[in-house]
């Protein structure tokens, strides 16, 4: 046993169980990270079946059940399995390092947050060999399609969602009693790095809506087996119901998913800039307003649900006004780097595209907000591109921008930046010939969540289709250049760049196992 | 030492609250679904109309000056088989006057079915001053094998109707619940 007390405070344990006993942040936040990556292989593999069915109109490939569980399971995955995680894998291995403190607050319930989510998404994929065939209702499963009309695996999707939910709550709950308690001596809240400002505001949205969720899944549990009749209208109850508290829960749950993307741009953009972000407490404010709104403007996806007037116009500008703490902080980066002494190393480069392609998925939004305006783009391709355009170029560029820009302080290597900038390249052009043409599709009236369309789409289609199987298959190059800097390369400094501010950049690189023990001092 | 345990003390403390915070979310979950239905009733929105009210005659009482135009709907929800429909499509009433029309069903199929309809108003503006004392949709309906049957609606028209609403439609969505009321129903047989 001494020699196992011994281990515990020199280095990790070696074998498979140090992975699977561990309590240590940066093991957990590094399983997190490769988590996220496998499942958005998986996520990105359930993707390029649909775009290949798309590639020309008919039927080619799957036929339109299948597609519809592709569609389904594309986006459970992408937002649970790949988005999610990986933001609260950059929390666990940051958030310790930017506030000087030795591990997360509660390192048992981590291991557990982490180690349940592998068998919320097995228990997930497996419904693929289920007969009946996997959820097939779209992620957002509205009732009845996911009570009275789904299949029998619907069961298996409740209680992965369940399991999810949980590890999510556990997450959370650690990263705010981290934040709240363990800073180190002289650290402020108004002095934290704003990374950790935006999770520790996630957190609390977290908090707020993942019961929600749980509780929505639990009540098509009931239905579905116990004769309750809360979203069927035979027995008194409400489809439309569903509705409002699944978008209770997920219109903060966008924001979940953006607002770390948010925290992560603002380190990048003054590191390269060589500057100081420019307007630190505006960026604070502006984010807890953006997670105030985040909750009164729900029914905005429910705009043609048969809403009242009063109801449509508090909801429409409610929502624009979101536009204006988001348009802060878009005019707070451009000030950053405005007449800084810019270099655009690969991290940079995603930072900028986020900026950019986010404010042309924010523009969207806006349009998207507009209640008359949006009859005409419900439930089309238009939409499809709002929301791909704010989570692929924002939430998943902020995530690879992260992963270049702190992979140094994890393997002590520098990343190939050639490879890099080829990675962002293929990148950046497959996502805009991927998105791009679907708005004008969904404005020509094209609907979302179908397998076949009609011939005056086709061109855009082929054309969206090429930009993802360039896009998906450019993200194995991202896979090589991760895994040849963890393997070796050039030796990073502790500084790793050269405008680099904060506590991590003060350890050396790769970060030791164990870091600040003894908290370190903040001036 | 000290400072250690004062800071687990505050971590068990903190950590406590957001379970709690938790657990009242969760329990947020479930209130929307009362909370719903209440704000719902008090707006009219959705057109969810009220139950069964009681008609107090006073001929005195009507608005023989206004003329309000009901149309009627009847739709069956999927998987439901039975010839459903009005026998008026629409009537001319006065607000404040009781009136009664009828709905035909009969099931042409081989099996017994429970059906039940639920009723919506529109447009939703209007939906609180429909009153109905009577009404089919307050009960399930059985019908055998063949079996028809013509079941009224009494309703009445609130003076306080907004002036501009002139027409309201009264719809009725029926649903096959002869799976959910299996055993009720066979307790009536027996």
């Amino acid at each position: 046993m001494a020699t196992g007390h011994a281990e515990h405070h020199h280095g990790p344990a070696t074998g498979f169980t140090r992975w699977l006993y561990t309590t240590n942040h940066k093991d957990i936040g590094s399983m997190y990270l490769w988590f996220s990556f496998a499942m958005f292989l998986l996520g990105g593999v359930f993707a390029l079946v649909i775009r290949a069915e798309l590639f020309q109109p008919g039927l080619q490939f799957v036929d339109p059940n299948f597609f519809n569980q592709m569609t389904t399971m594309h986006g459970l995955v992408m937002v649970f399995g790949a988005v999610m995680p990986a933001f609260v894998g950059l929390a666990n291995w940051m958030i310790p390092m930017m506030i000087g403190a030795p591990d997360m607050a509660l390192p048992r319930m981590n291991n557990w947050s982490f180690w349940i989510l592998p068998f919320a998404f097995t228990m997930l994929a497996s419904t693929l060999f289920m007969e009946g065939g996997a959820p097939n209702f779209g992620w957002t499963f509205y009732a009845p399609l996911s009570t009275t009309y789904a299949p029998a695996s619907v069961t298996f999707f409740i209680f992965a969602v369940h399991i999810m939910g949980a590890s999510s709550i556990m997450g959370s709950i650690n990263i705010i009693a981290t934040i709240q308690n363990l800073r180190a001596p002289g650290m402020t809240y108004m002095k934290m790095p704003l990374f950790v400002w935006t999770w520790l505001i996630t957190a609390y949205l977290l908090i707020a809506v993942m019961p929600v969720l749980a509780g929505v899944v639990t009540m098509m549990l009931f239905d579905i087996h116990f004769g309750t009749s809360f979203f069927s209208a035979a027995g008194g109850g409400d489809p439309v119901l569903f509705q409002h508290v699944f978008w209770f829960f997920g219109h903060p749950e966008v924001y979940i998913m953006i607002l770390p993307a948010f925290g992560v741009v603002s380190e990048i953009i003054p590191t390269f800039s060589r500057k100081k972000l420019f307007g630190y407490d505006s960026m604070v404010y502006a984010t807890s307003s953006i997670a105030f709104l985040s909750f009164i403007v729900w029914a905005h996806h429910m705009f043609t649900t048969g809403m009242p007037l009063a109801g449509e116009l508090f909801f429409m500008y409610a929502t624009m006004l979101i536009a204006v703490p988001t348009g802060v902080k878009v005019f707070n980066w451009i000030t950053t780097m405005f007449r800084g002494s810019i270099s655009f190393e690969t991290p940079m480069l995603f930072a900028i595209a986020f900026v950019v392609l986010f404010t042309c998925g924010g523009f969207t939004g806006l349009m998207l907000a507009i209640a008359p305006a949006d009859f005409q783009y419900h439930d089309t391709y238009f939409v499809v591109a709002h929301f791909h355009y704010v989570l692929v170029p924002g939430a998943v560029f902020s995530i690879m921008a992260a992963a270049y820009y702190w992979l140094p302080k994890w393997t002590g290597n520098m990343y190939d930046e050639t490879l890099g900038k080829v990675h962002f390249w293929l990148s950046f052009v497959g996502i805009n010939v991927l998105f791009f043409p679907q708005h004008f599709l969904g404005l020509s009236g094209m609907p979302r969540r179908i397998p076949d369309y009609a011939l005056q789409f086709a061109d855009f289609n082929m054309i969206s289709s090429v930009g993802a199987f360039l896009f998906g298959f450019s993200q194995l190059l991202f896979m090589f250049i991760v895994l040849k800097t963890v393997m070796g390369g050039k030796k990073a400094t502790a500084q790793v760049w050269e405008g680099a501010e904060g506590l991590e950049w003060t350890l050396p690189s790769p970060a030791p196992y164990h870091t600040f023990s003894t908290p370190p001092a903040v001036k | 030492m000290a400072a250690a345990g004062n800071q687990n003390l505050s971590v068990g403390r903190l950590v406590g609250k957001l379970v709690l915070t938790v657990a009242a979310m969760f329990g947020f979950g479930f209130a929307m679904v009362p909370l719903y239905d209440v704000f719902c009733e008090w707006t009219g929105l959705n057109g969810k109309t009220g139950g069964q009210v009681v008609y107090e005659a006073d001929t005195a009482d009507i608005d023989l000056a206004r003329a309000v135009t009901v149309q009627f709907s009847a739709t069956n929800n999927a998987g439901m088989a039975w010839d459903f429909r009005p026998l008026q499509s629409q009537v001319v009433v006065h607000p404040g006057e009781l009136n009664e029309v009828k709905f035909y069903a009969r099931n042409p199929t081989a099996a017994r079915v429970i059906g039940q309809a639920v009723p919506s108003v529109s447009p939703s503006a209007g939906a609180d001053f429909l009153h109905k004392t009577e009404c089919f949709c307050f009960n399930q309906q059985v019908l055998e094998p063949g079996e028809s049957i013509e079941m009224p609606v009494r309703f009445f028209v609130d003076k306080a109707l907004p002036d501009d609403v002139h027409k309201l439609t009264l719809s009725y969505t029926l649903f096959d619940v002869t799976q959910n009321f299996a055993e009720t129903a066979q307790g009536i047989a027996n």
